[in-house]
């Protein structure tokens, strides 16, 4: 299989000590097993995500965009871009459609970048890692290169928001997405079928400014992936995955629940698949130990 | 050959009828007690070789009446046309083997069944005539045309179209209606965006340039009489000339008027020139000519207009209108976007309680309103307040608040109410009151109804009956243009409420349907639902008692009375239910092919057996327009009937006469189930009224149930659906069961 | 930015419907809305909107311009994007709101204390400073923002949750000390404030 090469756009929590750096760790242990070469753009920054609007404004948010689109049409030249965060992804193709529809946005936006000497051309694809895996790898590559099939774990597949909405991915409902299911079936593990908060939203930003209203929505996240008797749950997304990971301490005070449900990234099943070790597959990194996944990597 | 009758029998044994039945005593049953004096077998009698035996016998034997055994005679229609002999069809495919398990503790019921079914068809066709058709009038092309608006001017030009000439009668000085008087039209086209052109002038002018249409302005209908293919109208000009011309077939496109806001005092309307109708505001952006509308009060151009939806309409208040005329709503964005035409930046909200805009172009409508800023709120508006500046009270019922809102124009949504004849029931209710209360009332409602449009010559009153509200009886669905006045047909809003797009279509629907009409009167043929039908109804003279059943039953207003009471039928103007026939206490009136006869006959030659054999029977009389079909859909899906069950069609519930049911039950019967068409305003029946007079009718059969000493559970009238194709075998076979439990008949011999 | 608010109060003075369709983000779909509701029925937080998207739309179209933009409503949005994949006309609901909230926030008209817009204000500030989201720092400043008693005691409810973070390598003490950014920040800065001032004066151009 001749290598794929991306121009690669990880966000500001993938970056070794944030938040995702999990992540980011096991996507390149994913990579280097499916023979993907992922270039990240030069000086990339933040896209903003889903809450800059308050401070951002409409121009000066879009513009974020703008610079890491610019930056890579410009270093990593014909590459589609790709992310792994679902607000980085949403946020940059967000921003590459709102200057394909609006001229005057984006003479505006290339007079902003024309201070760093910077163009856009905007021509570039944006695209999630997910639909990477999906339409350029397939899963019957992915299924071939597993060496140590999750055997005997149920798991929850919860795609969150934005990952599946407004774009999401391609051939998939907004109501059921199935790709995190075939995935982990693909895997060898057992998907929980019509998990019924697949697509709840876990309250994103709001669980900073809002922490009790998120944190009732997270309860009913993880309680469905109980009464589903998953063994863990795995998601896409790196706000998913941390709100609905490092707040069960605090929901098990407020309400009096016993909630200790690993979150795990499809990188991180992927990696363990495929024969990887717990390190590698960023194991180490789980607040809510994945104990079973672990097991297996360990074999 | 007409003279000498030639009975001949066929059986097939195609379709597992063979392999079901014993086809040889089907034949023997047939010749001996059938009395066919041939009877021939045949593996697939509809195949080209089955059906060139039977032809051959036709021309080469002499045959001039045949049994067909095979199966229902609503299939393979087509193969068994025979339009030169009298035919009935034993239905042995869906009858029998179709409704019957095929299991040996079966198989002797259900050959029974099949036996009985040859020795009805037999029965049947011996009592039947071959139809010779109406000859009562001749092919007659020119089609009338009452009322010139979009309706009747597109009736006129596709009539026309088509090579019928056309006479147009127009009350008012100029062709165009309302829509003479509108700016512009509901766009009918893609991107349904903007208002169009009405189109009325260039159909005027069409009109005027076409040979084959005639027209007649400041006109009436002063009389109408005949029957389809020979309508005589005299047409009166208001100056007091007259002439009489005749018609194949009528069109009633009269369309409407609009409800009178005056008499709801919360709208205002007669206290500031500055609140309209939605009709009147058509005629203000006209006087403005192209230029910014201006407000009839001073003359100031209009700043700020509000738009009053659903005014006295879909209302259970006294004088307003129960209905609503659904279209009010696209005429408000239409106008709404006038104002953004022609008065720049004009604030143009439109108070909806539910905003209709149905259809794809309704919703692309509303949306291109949306572009244009028009503000949509929904409101319920419960006072305007006159005014230099009207005030528009409302509540707010997204936001449920109260609000006001200050404009320059207020425009009222007003409903649509039909322009139609006096109901001619109103007439005959008057003539049938049976008490002087009872007359004062039904003279009142007399006294109030409009003047006759059609003044029609008829027994049963001047114009089309109506079915609600005024509007003209019609089956919405099903056949939305056909009246209870044969050859005569309504389009447009006289029929319901609708706008101009629609009154087209109607109009065009209309049109085919009298070009139609005018073509089966012609060729002496029944109209619809019967349509191809030449039989028609006649009667015995001397045994007439002139009670004027017939008359006053028959739904289509088809018989007149002569000077002595005697029924005068109106071929060309029947439908062939047979409800005049049903109606008859005497039995004197026939059809060739169908008569009390025909049915009587069938079920005299249902064999009864002894009442120690435990085998009952249970008549079944079932509607052929949707029982019958239901019944047939039964069987293609396996459903069992009982095989106590001897099913008849009819023509309509309508038909039957007492005397099919008090025969069967001194014959021995144990059961009776008689399947019509929904009855009410919400009707089915095909023949509009036939199913409730019939039902009507068999309310009273208790009595003759009473002198025989019988249970009442006997006899059970049903209003049965096409679609009711598990319910209807079940009807059948509750009787079944009823009869089991109360036991077999004791009139058996 | 309270004379901007008059500034638009003047300009726009009979329609507010306008002044959203001028200045806000996605305002020109306001008009579209149908009123379905099916937005309301959709959202996550539904119940904690005093004014569902819908209504906002209907309140614009009815000219209440104070109480939408002064509403706490439009804050609740999670950007789930629920109402965006439902809305049978299409419209981008979730930006609308966002555009609202930013114009309110423009307008000096948003509700005292209003915990996401102040964590959104602060998170725009943390990225523009280096180019990228100090999460720390962020997550520090977030617990201080209502005053340094109230940040004491929500740091240290999120002590546990700073621990295991701190102890899985998915937070770094070394963040609060310089930490992640660009490298041509200079270059970045500048093309932010180019992007501000030509947004400044759009804005500012409508309102006079």
């Amino acid at each position: 299989m001749a290598k794929k090469e991306y121009s690669f756009y990880p966000g500001c929590s993938s970056q070794q000590g944030a938040s995702s750096s999990n992540m980011q760790k096991s996507v390149e242990t994913m990579c280097e097993e499916l023979d993907v070469k992922i270039n990240q753009i030069p000086d990339w920054n933040c896209c903003a995500a889903s809450i800059g609007y308050g401070g951002g404004g409409e121009l000066p948010r879009l513009t974020l965009s703008a610079r890491n689109i610019a930056l890579s049409e410009q270093h990593n030249t014909g590459q589609d871009i790709v992310a792994t965060c679902a607000a980085c992804w949403l946020a940059t193709r967000e921003a590459a459609e709102r200057f394909h529809e609006d001229d005057g946005l984006m003479a505006e936006t290339n007079q902003a970048l024309a201070e760093a000497g910077l163009k856009l051309r905007n021509e570039t694809p944006i695209r999630h890692m997910v639909e990477v895996l999906i339409e350029d790898i397939g899963y019957e590559t992915i299924g071939g290169k597993v060496q140590r099939p999750l055997e005997g774990l149920k798991i929850a597949g919860y795609v969150g928001c934005q990952t599946n909405r407004p774009f999401g991915i391609a051939g998939e409902s907004f109501e059921n997405p199935m790709y995190l299911d075939k995935l982990v079936e693909t895997l060898g593990a057992d998907p929980v079928q019509n998990y019924d908060k697949k697509v709840q939203c876990c309250g994103g930003a709001l669980a900073f400014s809002e922490p009790e209203k998120s944190q009732d929505m997270i309860k009913t996240i993880i309680e469905s992936a109980y009464d589903s008797s998953a063994d863990l749950i795995v998601t896409p997304c790196p706000v998913c995955q941390m709100n609905v990971e490092i707040y069960q301490d605090q929901i098990n005070q407020r309400h009096n629940t016993k909630f200790k449900m690993p979150v795990v990234y499809y990188s991180q099943l992927m990696d363990v698949a495929f024969g990887r070790s717990a390190k590698d597959s960023a194991l180490d990194q789980q607040v809510i130990k994945a104990g079973k996944l672990e097991e297996i990597a360990n074999k | 050959m007409a003279d000498e009758k030639k009975f001949a029998g066929y059986i097939c044994t195609g379709c597992g009828i063979g392999e079901r039945l014993d086809a040889g005593q089907l034949e023997t049953i047939a010749t001996r007690d059938g009395k066919m004096q041939s009877c021939k077998q045949h593996e697939m009698l509809c195949s080209q070789e089955g059906v060139k035996m039977i032809r051959d016998d036709i021309a080469n034997e002499g045959v001039t009446h045949i049994m067909i055994a095979a199966c229902s005679r609503r299939a393979k229609v087509e193969a068994f046309n025979f339009t030169d002999v009298a035919m009935s069809r034993a239905n042995l495919r869906e009858g029998v083997i179709w409704v019957r398990p095929d299991s040996d503790e079966n198989r002797e019921t259900t050959q029974e069944m099949a036996d009985d079914y040859i020795r009805m068809a037999a029965a049947e066709v011996k009592f039947m005539i071959q139809p010779s058709g109406s000859r009562e009038q001749e092919l007659n092309k020119q089609i009338l045309v009452v009322g010139g608006g979009i309706t009747g001017m597109t009736a006129a030009l596709e009539s026309a179209a088509a090579g019928y000439p056309v006479h147009i009668v127009e009350k008012n000085a100029a062709l165009g209606g309302h829509a003479a008087g509108y700016y512009k039209s509901i766009p009918t086209r893609s991107p349904y965006a903007d208002p169009q052109d009405t189109g009325v002038k260039q159909m005027i002018a069409d009109i005027e340039a076409n040979d084959g249409i005639t027209v007649h302005l400041n006109s009436m209908v002063a009389k109408t009489e005949g029957a389809p293919g020979r309508f005589n109208v005299e047409i009166a000009t208001e100056s007091g000339s007259s002439q009489s011309v005749s018609f194949g077939a009528i069109i009633q496109a009269t369309g409407f008027k609009l409800y009178d806001p005056s008499a709801l005092p919360q709208y205002a309307y007669d206290k500031s020139a500055d609140i309209v109708t939605n009709e009147e505001l058509e005629g203000l952006v006209m006087q403005a000519g192209g230029g910014p509308v201006k407000r009839p009060s001073d003359g100031k151009e209009v700043k700020s207009v509000a738009f009053v939806q659903n005014v006295g309409q879909n209302s259970t208040e006294e004088n307003q209108l129960p209905y609503h005329s659904g279209i009010g709503d696209m005429i408000a964005i239409k106008q709404a976007m006038y104002f953004k035409e022609l008065n720049g930046d004009c604030d143009t909200t439109i108070l909806f309680d539910n905003l209709r805009t149905p259809g794809a172009a309704g919703e692309d409508f509303y949306r291109a309103g949306q572009q244009k800023m028009i503000t949509f709120s929904k409101g319920a508006v419960t006072e305007v307040v006159p005014g230099s500046t009207l005030e528009v009270k409302f509540k707010d019922l997204i936001l449920n608040d109260d609000a006001t809102m200050q404009c320059d124009l207020v425009v009222l949504d007003v409903g649509m109410m039909p322009n139609t004849g006096p109901d001619p029931y109103a007439q005959l209710a008057v003539e049938e009151a049976e008490d002087e209360a009872e007359k004062e009332k039904a003279r009142a409602l007399l006294e109030n109804a409009p003047p006759s449009i059609l003044n029609l010559d008829y027994r049963q009153g001047t114009d089309l009956p109506h079915l609600k509200y005024g509007f003209t009886d019609s089956h919405f669905i099903c056949f939305p243009y056909e009246t209870r006045r044969t050859g005569i047909y309504a389009a447009g809003p006289t029929r319901r409420p609708m706008d101009m797009r629609q009154a087209a279509d109607d109009a065009a629907g209309a049109a085919m349907k009298a070009i139609q009409a005018a073509e089966n009167a012609g060729k002496g043929r029944a109209a619809h639902p019967r349509s191809g039908d030449l039989s028609f109804p006649s009667f015995r003279k001397e045994g007439c008692t002139q009670c004027k059943r017939c008359t006053v039953e028959c739904p289509f207003g088809a018989i007149n009375e002569d000077e002595k009471s005697y029924p005068m039928f109106n071929e060309a103007r029947c439908r062939r239910c047979g409800t005049c026939m049903g109606a008859c206490p005497v039995r004197v009136i026939s059809f060739e092919n169908y008569s009390v006869d025909t049915v009587g006959q069938q079920i005299k030659n249902v064999e009864v057996p002894e009442e120690w054999d435990e085998k009952p029977r249970i008549l079944v009389l079932a509607c052929e327009n949707d029982a019958y079909p239901a019944l047939d859909q039964a069987a293609m899906n396996g459903v069992e009937i009982t095989q106590w069950a001897r099913v008849i069609p009819i023509r309509c519930l309508g038909s039957i006469s007492l005397s099919w049911v008090t025969d069967s039950l001194n014959n021995g019967y144990d059961g009776i189930v008689l399947m019509g068409c929904q009855k009410g305003d919400d009707y089915q029946c095909h023949f509009v009224k036939g199913s409730e007079m019939g039902l009507e009718r068999m309310s009273k059969v208790g009595d003759t149930l009473q002198t025989l000493n019988l249970e009442p559970e006997r006899v059970a009238s049903y209003e049965v659906a096409i679609t009711d194709i598990q319910r209807a075998p079940k009807l059948i076979n509750d009787m079944a069961e009823t009869v089991e439990k109360i036991g077999m008949s004791p009139f058996k011999f | 930015m309270t004379e901007l608010n008059t500034a638009m109060v003047e300009q726009y003075r009979n329609s507010f419907l306008q002044e959203v369709e001028a200045n806000v983000e996605e305002g020109e779909w306001v008009k579209m809305c149908m009123q379905c509701g099916v937005c309301a029925g959709s959202c996550p937080l539904g119940n904690a909107w005093e004014h569902p998207p819908q209504e906002i739309f209907m309140m614009i179209r009815a000219g209440k311009r104070e109480a939408v933009l002064s509403s706490d409503s439009m804050w609740m949005c999670t950007s789930c994007y629920n109402c965006i994949a439902r809305c049978p006309r299409g419209l981008p609901i979730t930006h609308i709101m966002h555009g609202l909230a930013h114009y309110a926030q423009r307008l000096g008209l948003v509700p005292k204390n209003q915990p996401t817009q102040k964590f959104a204000q602060k998170f725009w500030q943390n990225l523009n400073k280096k180019g990228r989201v100090n999460e720390l720092k962020l997550g520090l400043s977030l617990y201080f923002m209502n005053g340094f008693g109230e940040g004491v005691k929500t740091s240290l409810k999120m002590k546990d949750i700073g621990l295991g973070m701190l102890k899985t390598k998915r937070m770094a003490v070394n963040e609060a000390f310089g930490g992640h950014g660009v490298k041509d920040l200079s270059g970045f800065q500048k093309i932010m404030k180019k992007a501000h001032e030509l947004e400044d004066a759009r804005i500012q151009k409508s309102g006079n």
